[in-house]
């Protein structure tokens, strides 16, 4: 192939006709609760681990709703479950079990 | 009955400018204080924008039944329908109206109850009203809700549907810096609603605030996410286009995750704003009326005078000062008649 | 799509376009990359039609190029734009022509800038006469070539020796326009048509009998973006939303693209050969690309002027399929035969994109 010096640059946006929602749809049947986020990122200002780790429970809603799974994963492993996001919510959303559904459900994608 | 019979006496007739539900309820106000009520509108019938509309929030209440309750209050006015005022200006203490038609009637106070009118959504070009196929406005939705009548939905199945919110408000490119106020809750409605039509459909809005001030607004929000899995992307539409099947493709930014969005509708309703009635301008220079930089007419102040123009004998209602919801536009109206009723008694 | 709702928008849009006496300015560098385009405009507009379109070999680059890459501040690119219009005085003229979108959106900027600035136009006054002594009248009327070929299309329909019309079906080509970002995204009004739904080049396709395509990212840059292109290390950038548009307007099978700005048509045209060789996929019909025209070239063609006197060789996709559509005859002994019948050099073939 002639080298140009440039190529295709890969492109951010989210084609919604395109993505993956198999997962989002999985955990809103374990948690429907994760439908009535309104992005307030209260769980994120109050997360022990986020500054350091990267995670974010709004993010990680939103991510899955726009199906950016990468993201999601590297999110999770940064989760220390502490629940403090829990206590802030003002949906009342129990996050803590959301992110252990999250968690269940992509160690059963693992295994298939 | 004899109280009513009583108050007949009081002195003066008022002139309501505009038989929607703010001039409605005045008038009805205005009779039971015992005046004799003029009651002028453009269209052929009354009850302006309420009278399109299929539902109204918060109850989802229809329309028709508040219409006729509305109506039946104002027998004894004497409702002039398809009329347009030629000149007003002042004689004596009082007014002078002179109709298109050529007709003269002679007031003690005007009440101005113009209204608003839907912003124009073809302006905003980008969006393609008028233009693509499958984009409509709240308006031909709620008129499609009423009626099971609209070429872009009847016997479709729709699968993916968008709402525009702020199209024409909040917008200085559009001439409109002001938040229309009920479109948020509006689209959130009507989004509802398809989604009872269209249980399969994906739902989208696009909005750039919610602005969900009113009782039962946020009960609404939470019934969308939960109960209807309408998604919510915070981020305005830049633009649309049609693909080679005939749906649109909307693009927007979820500046929540900071990334661009792009998503195929069968349909796409665009929120359209409120606009001051255009109409009333011409008078509002007749009377010396101000016009705020928004384009509403101008209240003596925003507190405790609301009603009051500022020039002696002439009174606001409704949506003529400014976006407002139905039963903010009723107690206003409710207030104006008492507004009136303390100038005419010299209170 | 509701094409009285575009129409409805096309009356929004109107400009006033005298017909003659026009000053007329080239581009940098169309001449190079479409050398026939400019020439044709003058045949059509003074030849054909007996319009009054001057020409002064004393005019010199805008200055928009250098403004829009961020090497001169606009005021520097103001002073001369100034002395073109002095140019335009001293010749007598008050309508200006440019060639280039750029140079128009250049125009078109300077003045509104001074309209709501008066004093940087009193200022650009000053530095123009300390410079070359020069004073100058603002121009009447600004149009883009393009504008004027718009006005006359319904008079080279006229005139047409061949239609945009497929000669063995009868059906209507189908047309891609492309509108270069000056020439109505910064003001509108300043464009047939506005900056949504231009028409000034879906204007002419259709006056000539071609069908228009409204593709979803018709709206699109072409890419060239001046500094996506200029840096080499954002390249990327310039084809990746060529390629954008390329993808989004494949479903459609478009017979053709015009364009009225100098860099679109480039970039549209050598792009097709990049992503070819990069994705080894090619978007007309038999591993063809599509063929992009400038509306000067394809104004040409339609009055019967031999694609090869048009520069159509200079072209990297390969023009003869369309031409074979339209049924313009054309000598292929003749393709890379230059002024009097001189050899010009063959370029090398690539090694996806099929070129004749």
């Amino acid at each position: 192939m002639i080298d140009f010096g440039f190529n295709l640059a890969p492109s951010s946006a989210v084609n919604l006709d395109e993505i993956d929602l198999s997962r989002y749809r999985a955990l809103l049947r374990m948690e429907p609760d994760a439908r009535i986020c309104m992005g307030c990122g209260s769980c994120t200002a109050t997360c022990t681990a986020g500054p350091f780790s990267g995670m974010s429970v709004r993010k990680v809603l939103l991510a899955l709703e726009r199906g950016q799974h990468v993201e999601v994963n590297r999110m999770l492993e940064g989760c220390m479950l502490c629940g403090k996001c829990m206590m802030v919510c003002p949906r009342g959303i129990n996050t803590r079990h959301l992110i252990l559904s999250l968690c269940r459900i992509k160690q059963e994608e693992n295994y298939d | 009955m004899a109280r009513k019979k009583a108050s007949k006496k009081t002195e003066g007739r008022v002139v309501v400018i505009g038989a929607g539900v703010a001039g409605l309820t005045a008038a009805r106000e205005l009779l039971a204080l015992g005046y004799e009520v003029v009651l002028l509108e453009q269209a052929d019938r009354p009850g302006g924008h309420v009278a399109q509309w299929y539902k109204l929030f918060p109850d989802m209440s229809p329309t028709a039944p508040i219409l006729e309750d509305l109506l039946s209050g104002v027998r004894e006015a004497k409702l002039l329908c398809g009329v347009e005022i030629a000149s007003i200006g002042r004689l004596g203490d009082g007014f002078n109206l002179i109709l298109t038609s050529g007709t003269a009637i002679s007031c003690s106070a005007v009440l101005v109850a113009t209204g608003f009118r839907l912003f124009e959504a073809r302006r905003k070009e980008e969006y393609g009203y008028g233009v693509y196929d499958q984009v409509m406005t709240n308006q031909d939705l709620e008129r499609w809700f009423a009626t099971g009548q609209d070429p872009r939905i009847t016997g479709r199945d729709i699968r993916r549907a968008g709402f525009v919110h702020c199209v024409g408000s909040r917008d200085e490119k559009a001439g409109n810096t002001q938040c229309s106020k009920v479109c948020c809750i509006t689209a959130i409605k009507q989004a509802i609603e398809l989604k009872e039509r269209f249980p399969q459909a994906e739902i989208w809005c696009f909005y750039m605030d919610l602005r969900l001030f009113g009782k039962k607004y946020e009960d609404f929000y939470i019934h969308a996410q939960r109960d209807c899995g309408i998604h919510f992307i915070r981020g305005r539409v830049s633009e649309v286009s049609e693909a080679i099947d005939g749906r649109v493709i909307v693009k927007a930014e979820d500046t929540l995750s900071g990334r661009p969005v792009k998503v195929s509708l069968d349909m796409l309703v665009l929120m359209s704003g409120m606009v001051c009635n255009p109409g009333i301008h011409a008078l509002a220079g007749s009377l010396s009326l101000s016009v705020d930089a928004d384009g509403f007419l101008r209240s003596r102040d925003n507190i405790l005078h609301l009603n009051d123009s500022g020039q002696p004998g002439v009174f606001y209602a409704g949506a003529v000062t400014g976006p407002k919801t139905v039963p903010e536009t009723l107690a206003e109206a409710r207030s104006a008649a008492l507004a009136i009723h303390r100038y005419l008694r010299g209170l | 799509m509701i094409y009285q709702g575009k129409q409805k928008i096309w009356s929004d849009y109107q400009k006033e376009i005298p017909a003659d006496h026009w000053f007329y300015v080239r581009s940098c560098i169309r001449q190079s990359f479409f050398p026939g385009s400019e020439r044709q405009f003058l045949a059509i507009s003074r030849d054909l039609l007996g319009h009054d379109i001057y020409e002064t070999a004393h005019h010199t680059t805008c200055g928009g190029i250098a403004y829009h890459s961020d090497v001169i501040p606009q005021e520097t690119a103001m002073t001369i734009v100034a002395r073109q219009f002095a140019l335009m005085t001293e010749a007598g003229y008050r309508n200006l022509v440019a060639s280039c979108i750029t140079s128009f959106g250049n125009y078109t900027e300077t003045l509104e800038t001074w309209r709501e600035f008066p004093e940087l136009e009193a200022r650009v006054r000053e530095h123009l006469w300390k410079a070359c002594r020069r004073e100058f009248e603002k121009p009447e009327y600004v149009a883009h070539a393009s504008d004027l070929i718009y006005k006359y299309r319904g008079e080279i329909a006229a005139r047409a020796k061949f239609r945009l019309v497929d000669k063995a079906t009868g059906e209507p080509l189908r047309v891609v326009e492309h509108i270069g970002c000056h020439y109505s995204k910064m003001f509108p009004h300043k464009g047939v048509g506005g900056a949504e739904y231009p028409c000034v080049l879906s204007g002419m396709a259709e006056a000539w009998g071609g069908q228009v395509i409204d593709y979803p990212e018709r709206r699109h840059c072409c890419g060239f973006g001046f500094r996506q292109y200029l840096v080499k290390a954002n390249r990327g950038y310039s084809l990746s939303n060529t390629h954008k548009k390329f993808e989004s307007m494949e479903p459609f099978h478009p017979d053709l693209i015009i364009t009225n700005c100098p860099g679109c048509p480039y970039f549209l045209d050598r792009w097709q050969y990049v992503i070819s060789e990069q994705t080894g996929k090619t978007y007309g019909r038999n591993g063809y690309g599509i063929p992009v025209l400038t509306y000067e070239e394809l104004a040409g063609l339609v009055l019967g002027v031999d694609p090869w006197d048009l520069g159509l060789q200079i072209h990297q996709v390969a023009v003869e399929p369309l031409l074979d559509k339209m049924g313009v005859p054309y000598d292929p002994a003749r393709k890379y035969l230059g002024l009097n019948e001189k050899e010009i050099m063959r370029p090398g073939l690539p090694s996806v994109l099929r070129c004749c």
